[in-house]
């Protein structure tokens, strides 16, 4: 579904991706880990159309990404939740949900998807015409998740939804991508939490540096040593 | 109930056009009176379109007198041009009668209109390139247009240089008055439109509203030529109305006061524009015999301004009609207890 191929992307003059590839396939969770700067969200951000690769493939349902823009990418229905929500904080519940719709003209698609939303995570229905701003971070995380489900994505791109979140909000976050990816979306997540992210997901990518240095599945993984070693505590 | 709104303000516009009209008839009211109602008029078009870019899509800009004085030439110039042969050509077809002067007038609205495109066609090509500045860096660069139109009329013989660009007066307070209403209704219904939407979500947060699929580019510079859109007409109304059109009347300064209008009356309300532009420029005017004073009596108010109400008088809300809304109040139940 989703192919990078030796993909490099700079800042300036700094080398953030040094030629990763990987591929997502349809209905999979695949998760990217590592640690602080090893290059997850610059991936995410490049797929979306963010940030622009200085080399390398990237093709998407046999599109190729590399040139394309940002809205040109969310109409292939494919969606971002950037790290650290970046809800409209001064809009309501209801009109963040509404911009998710955005390109959409299918006002009853629209509504049902909206319904959906509010199925997944009640609390937004309660808090429907709330400002965003004045949610609690867990409520964020699910308002950011929602306003992306609202465009209807066949790959939805996760960029640490666990971050700053309580345990127990954390559950409540992965068991919903879990019901996500059973509904027929693809996720493709990058966390921080290795131990939960691997838990959900089916393979996983282990960045470092701005290279994969491993890949499996996710069981196979967790029972590494070396990942063991380096992000699941021993 | 939308339509008895509609029915309701457009009553009370119509309302204050008697009103004034039937005073200025009678000859109560001076023509000060009137000439701040003009100015009032002209600085409520040009804080929405200031509103557009600032308060509404987030972006930075202390140019917007350039644009109005693009406007200001523009309309000057086709006017001082085609006027003549215009007027010339109207009297020899239908003589010295009422219809001569009904086709002369949409001559002058097509002034306005030459003077509108021309700014908004400037605020596109400023706008293809410095959009891709954030913040500060964008109200540098704005300035410095702002500066580089006043020099470049100001020593421009062929436009009257630094005397100037006279233009006969041939717009009363009624059509600034009916425009104002016009741009108003305009405005109002572009920031509650799609596009209006896309707009506000990229002052919200430029990156989400990417990750929306909103072609944050397109919307930037379509807000800034919208926005100089309206600069342009009201320097156009400016134009047909004060006799003189000056480059120094458009400075830095001047772009600085409709700032002024916008964050006074409320970053990204209509209604805030409209109340911000007429309290200062009936400041300006009231306290015109005390120059020396004047400035000192805007400044401190504006501090005070800043402490209590540092949204603005209106915020980012507008003032409306006290209707019970269904939706509204449900809400607010709804949201009595936090976690």
């Amino acid at each position: 579904m989703l192919q990078l191929e030796n993909v490099h992307v700079y800042y300036g003059a700094i080398h953030a991706l040094k030629g990763i590839s990987f591929h997502v396939e349809e209905g999979e969770i695949v998760t990217l880990i590592g640690s602080n700067g090893a290059g997850k969200s610059t991936a995410l951000k490049t797929i979306s159309g963010l940030l622009r690769p200085r080399e390398g493939t990237m093709t998407y349902v046999g599109r190729d990404l590399t040139a394309m823009s940002a809205p040109g990418i969310v109409r292939l229905k494919l969606s971002h939740v950037p790290e650290g929500r970046r809800i409209f904080a001064n809009m309501t519940v209801q009109e963040n949900l509404d911009l998710g719709a955005y390109q959409r003209r299918d006002a009853q698609g629209v509504k049902k998807d909206a319904a959906y939303v509010f199925e997944l995570f009640p609390r937004l229905r309660e808090r429907r015409t709330q400002v965003a701003g004045t949610l609690s971070g867990g409520e964020q995380q699910m308002l950011a998740i929602g306003r992306a489900i609202m465009s209807q994505p066949r790959l939805l791109l996760l960029d640490e939804p666990s971050m700053g979140l309580a345990p127990i909000l954390v559950q409540q976050i992965f068991d919903i991508i879990r019901t996500i990816r059973r509904e027929g979306t693809t996720i493709l997540l990058v966390e921080q939490n290795a131990r939960m992210a691997l838990s959900v997901a089916d393979r996983a990518y282990v960045l470092e540096t701005g290279r994969i240095v491993l890949e499996g599945g996710a069981e196979e993984l967790m029972s590494s040593p070396e990942v063991r070693k380096a992000y699941l505590g021993g | 109930m939308r339509w008895t709104k509609y029915l309701i303000w457009l009553t009370a516009a119509a309302a204050v056009y008697g009103i004034v009209y039937l005073l200025a008839h009678v000859g109560i009211v001076s023509r000060f009176f009137l000439l701040t109602m003009v100015q009032i008029c002209i600085y409520i078009i040009m804080a929405l379109g200031l509103n557009l870019i600032t308060g509404f899509t987030g972006q930075l800009s202390i140019g917007h007198a350039g644009f109005m004085s693009i406007g200001a030439y523009a309309t000057g110039i086709f006017v001082v041009t085609f006027g003549k042969p215009v007027s010339a050509a109207l009297t020899e077809l239908w003589g010295d009668r009422g219809v001569t002067d009904v086709a002369y007038y949409i001559f002058i609205l097509t002034s306005l209109a030459v003077g509108a495109l021309a700014a908004a066609l400037f605020g596109l090509l400023l706008g293809l390139p410095t959009l891709r500045l954030r913040g500060d860096y964008l109200a540098i660069a704005t300035i410095g247009f702002g500066e580089i139109v006043r020099i470049v009329l100001l020593n421009t013989k062929a436009l009257g240089g630094a005397s100037g660009l006279p233009v006969k007066q041939s717009v009363d307070w009624a059509t600034a008055y009916w425009l104002m209403l016009l741009s108003v209704v305009l405005v109002y219904n572009f920031v509650n439109s799609s596009h209006g939407r896309a707009c506000i979500s990229i002052r919200e947060n430029e990156i989400a509203a990417e990750t929306m699929g909103i072609n944050t580019t397109k919307y930037k510079v379509m807000a800034f030529a919208l926005g100089a859109c309206f600069a342009g007409l009201a320097g156009g109304i400016y134009a047909n109305h004060m006799y003189l059109v000056h480059p120094n009347s458009f400075g830095f300064l001047k772009s600085f006061e409709i700032l002024v209008m916008v964050v006074l009356g409320g970053l990204g309300s209509v209604t805030g524009c409209i109340l911000g532009a007429a309290v200062m420029t009936i400041m300006n005017n009231v306290l015109a015999p005390f120059p020396e004073l004047r400035m000192i009596i805007i400044s401190v108010l504006l501090v005070v301004m800043m402490i209590f109400r540092p949204n603005g008088l209106m915020g980012a809300t507008e003032l409306r009609l006290p209707f019970r809304r269904a939706s509204a109040t449900g809400a607010e139940e709804g949201s009595g207890h936090d976690l």
